[in-house]
């Protein structure tokens, strides 16, 4: 397996559903304090959030889709790598 | 160690559509026994109905004013004036211009006509981007003839 299932499953919630599930994202979420919670907006936050803590020698985060109602969805999947701009921080 | 990344942000919305249209798959550059064994049930004289559903993906920058890629109503109004008022509800094979010459309404040939009128009326008007900052993208879409049978164009 790429990454074990019960782990993604507390990293997400550690993450996302802890801080978010039943919060009004405007007043108790930042940066939703300052930034409009759209779904597009929430799409980048979550990956920001996982981004970090999905990295393993074997795999990644490769996308991250919010579902606002059954009828509209945003996929977010970071920024493109161009080798020109690439930076290696130590 | 990490790596930083710089670049684009990849970011696409994705609305989803309903429409019923009927068809029948039935093509002129076969014969009647070709078309029966190529199509089957499909080939019936009197055809049949989908309840088809259409996504429709955009891409662009993310307006720091609105939080959004695009304005819901802009979207709707063009996908509704450029597909749902020609295809929902129609018989493709009397009804839609694009499928009066031979040219077969499979899913396949659908979506290809339905990307090239969302194509056309993307930028036809610019009005038709009015309560969106920069008109984004047309990024894919998507059409569910069951849902068993997806296409993406």
């Amino acid at each position: 397996m790429i990454i074990d299932l019960k782990e993604l499953k507390e990293i997400v919630n550690q993450e996302v559903i802890d801080p978010m599930d039943h919060r009004f994202l405007n007043v108790e979420v930042p940066p939703f304090d300052r930034i409009i919670p759209t779904t597009e907006n929430l799409a980048i936050e979550i990956w920001q959030r996982l981004q970090p803590r999905l990295q393993f020698s074997h795999g990644r985060l490769h996308k991250v889709r919010v579902y606002e109602t059954d009828d509209l969805f945003v996929d977010y999947w970071g920024e493109h790598e161009t080798a020109s701009s690439n930076e290696v921080l130590s | 160690m990490s790596t930083r990344m710089v670049g684009k942000p990849s970011l696409t919305l994705t609305r989803r559509y309903r429409f019923s249209s009927s068809h029948r798959l039935h093509s002129p550059a076969l014969s009647l026994d070709e078309n029966q064994s190529t199509y089957g049930r499909c080939n019936n004289p009197y055809g049949h109905g989908h309840n088809y559903v259409l996504e429709v993906s955009v891409s662009g920058p993310v307006d720091p004013n609105t939080g959004r890629v695009a304005a819901l109503e802009d979207l709707d109004n063009l996908v509704r004036a450029s597909v749902l008022a020609v295809y929902d509800g129609k018989d493709m094979n009397a009804d839609i211009d694009s499928f009066l010459g031979g040219v077969v309404p499979t899913t396949e040939n659908v979506a290809q006509d339905i990307r090239q009128r969302l194509s056309t009326h993307w930028i036809a008007d610019e009005r038709n981007w009015a309560h969106t900052a920069v008109p984004p993208s047309l990024a894919g879409v998507r059409i569910y003839e069951t849902r068993k049978n997806i296409f993406d164009i």
